[in-house]
């Protein structure tokens, strides 16, 4: 493996109930990379992390470079507020002593004080905060993360990638991300991966958003307007 | 106090407080009606035991077994919803059970008996019920992980399938416990009821688990003394005394 590479997929085939999810697929991830994954619903963009994350059954070969730590950010954790859980147990649940999980609430700018809240009554924003905490709590090198802004309000989300971008800045994270929002590619992203059931391209978000491709991709028009900074 | 009413507090407060804690990860794993079908399920086991005098945790315990399999087939195999299983099981557990169970022996095995427990079963059963606890704390971490996502569980490299085989295993060993107390019919009212007053009134997981142990507790010694007072069967009193604190904490939920 090259010297600075951090992930190199080969010929990579996830099949689910029978069904082809992911086929053929190859690339190579670098150290300090943005990788975004960009697909329609239903594209398999879930299943290729829960792939690399080795949760999934695969054929075809997945590198990682050795002893690396991979922290990972789920889509969604529904079941979470049935259960009366505050945030600091929250972190003991993966041996996150209180002391090491106030730090790195810090580091998401977090107070203190939310150690004692229980999960169920965080908004959405906050939540979404506390997950990156949380899996950035046994200091990885890589992020897995599943759209990070899925029901966040724009404010939120702004805020979020700017966190995110803070944070791959201060600790030499690699991030691996899905997302919808074509905007935060562009800024944020120095690499992409289409998926739609089979690689349709990859490249860098320049070559990648073009209206060409993302009809391709998602099988109709869809016009990529580059925001105005206010 | 006689000796006998001592035996059956102490088998109660430990069966009543395990199950509780045990109830904690099935309520939040959306399993605390499973307990029913394995309940009712242990009937034909209890009967058998009745009829060739036998303990009757002893003679639950095979049906259990049974009956944890025919779940994981059912989860694995179909798609049906887990009502369905509870009204096949429910059903065929019951009937089973009535082709050979003297109907004057009905009571004890539909809503159980511990007032006449023996001072080696009340060891057995404490022995058990410690080694049930210990084990549920151990996983208890993990099996909340689970709960919560099983593909965060897995990330974090924690084995699912074997937790989920020792958590099973746990629920065995309280339900073949919890018939021999309130019977086949109220088992799964052992682990659910006091779960689920004790997340009404708590807001993290610390307390969760305390009031779910203490409420368990409480109940069976409650139960126990109205029986010693009323003479009424003590099974259905230790749930109705459950039921009673699970009315009151919705009173104070958060």
């Amino acid at each position: 493996m090259k010297e600075n590479l951090i992930l190199k997929v080969k010929n990579l085939n996830v099949k689910l109930d029978g069904q082809d999810i992911i086929k053929d697929l190859s690339f190579e991830v670098k150290e300090g990379d943005v990788l975004t994954i960009l697909g329609p619903n239903g594209a398999g963009k879930t299943v290729l992390l829960k792939t690399l994350l080795g949760i999934l059954p695969y054929q075809g070969e997945i590198f990682w470079k050795p002893k690396i730590k991979i922290g990972y950010v789920p889509q969604r954790l529904p079941f979470i507020k049935d259960i009366p859980l505050n945030v600091k147990e929250f972190f003991e649940l993966k041996g996150i002593s209180k002391q090491k999980a106030k730090e790195i609430l810090n580091l998401v700018g977090l107070k203190k004080d939310f150690l004692n809240k229980k999960i169920g009554d965080l908004s959405s924003g906050q939540f979404q905060r506390i997950l990156i905490a949380w899996a950035l709590s046994k200091d990885p090198d890589v992020l897995l993360f599943d759209e990070p802004t899925t029901g966040i309000d724009i404010a939120g989300q702004k805020t979020i990638y700017h966190l995110l971008k803070e944070l791959k800045e201060k600790r030499n994270l690699t991030i691996f991300m899905v997302t919808h929002d074509l905007s935060v590619v562009y800024k944020f992203s120095n690499f992409v991966i289409c998926l739609n059931k089979c690689p349709i391209c990859q490249g860098t978000p320049k070559e990648i958003l073009s209206p060409e491709i993302l009809e391709k991709l998602y099988g109709h028009e869809v016009k990529f307007y580059e925001h105005h900074r206010h | 106090m006689d000796f006998q009413f001592f035996l059956s507090l102490i088998c109660g407060i430990f069966i009543g407080g395990v199950a509780g804690f045990l109830g904690t990860l099935m309520l939040s794993k959306r399993m605390a009606l499973v307990a029913g079908p394995l309940g009712h399920l242990t009937l034909p086991g209890i009967a058998l035991a009745l009829i060739y005098g036998f303990d009757v945790s002893l003679g639950a315990f095979p049906f259990v077994i049974l009956g944890i399999i025919l779940i994981w087939l059912f989860e694995i195999k179909t798609k049906l919803p887990m009502e369905a299983l509870t009204a096949i099981v429910f059903a065929l557990g019951v009937a089973i059970a009535f082709l050979f169970l003297p109907i004057e022996k009905a009571e004890r095995a539909l809503v159980g008996d511990i007032t006449k427990v023996s001072f080696g079963e009340t060891i057995i059963t404490a022995i058990l019920c410690l080694f049930i606890f210990l084990i549920i704390k151990k996983i208890y971490s993990q099996m909340v992980l689970i709960n919560i996502s099983e593909d965060l569980a897995k990330a974090e490299g924690i084995n699912v399938k074997k937790y989920n085989f020792v958590y099973l295993f746990c629920i065995a060993i309280i339900v073949a416990l919890g018939v021999k107390m309130v019977g086949g019919l109220l088992t799964a009212a052992l682990v659910a009821i006091p779960a689920a007053s004790s997340r009404n009134l708590s807001k993290n997981l610390f307390q969760y688990t305390l009031l779910a142990k203490v409420f368990g507790g409480i109940s069976s010694i409650l139960g126990i003394l109205f029986f010693k007072i009323t003479g009424l069967p003590a099974g259905p009193l230790i749930i109705i005394v459950s039921g009673l604190i699970f009315l009151i904490s919705m009173i104070f939920k958060r």
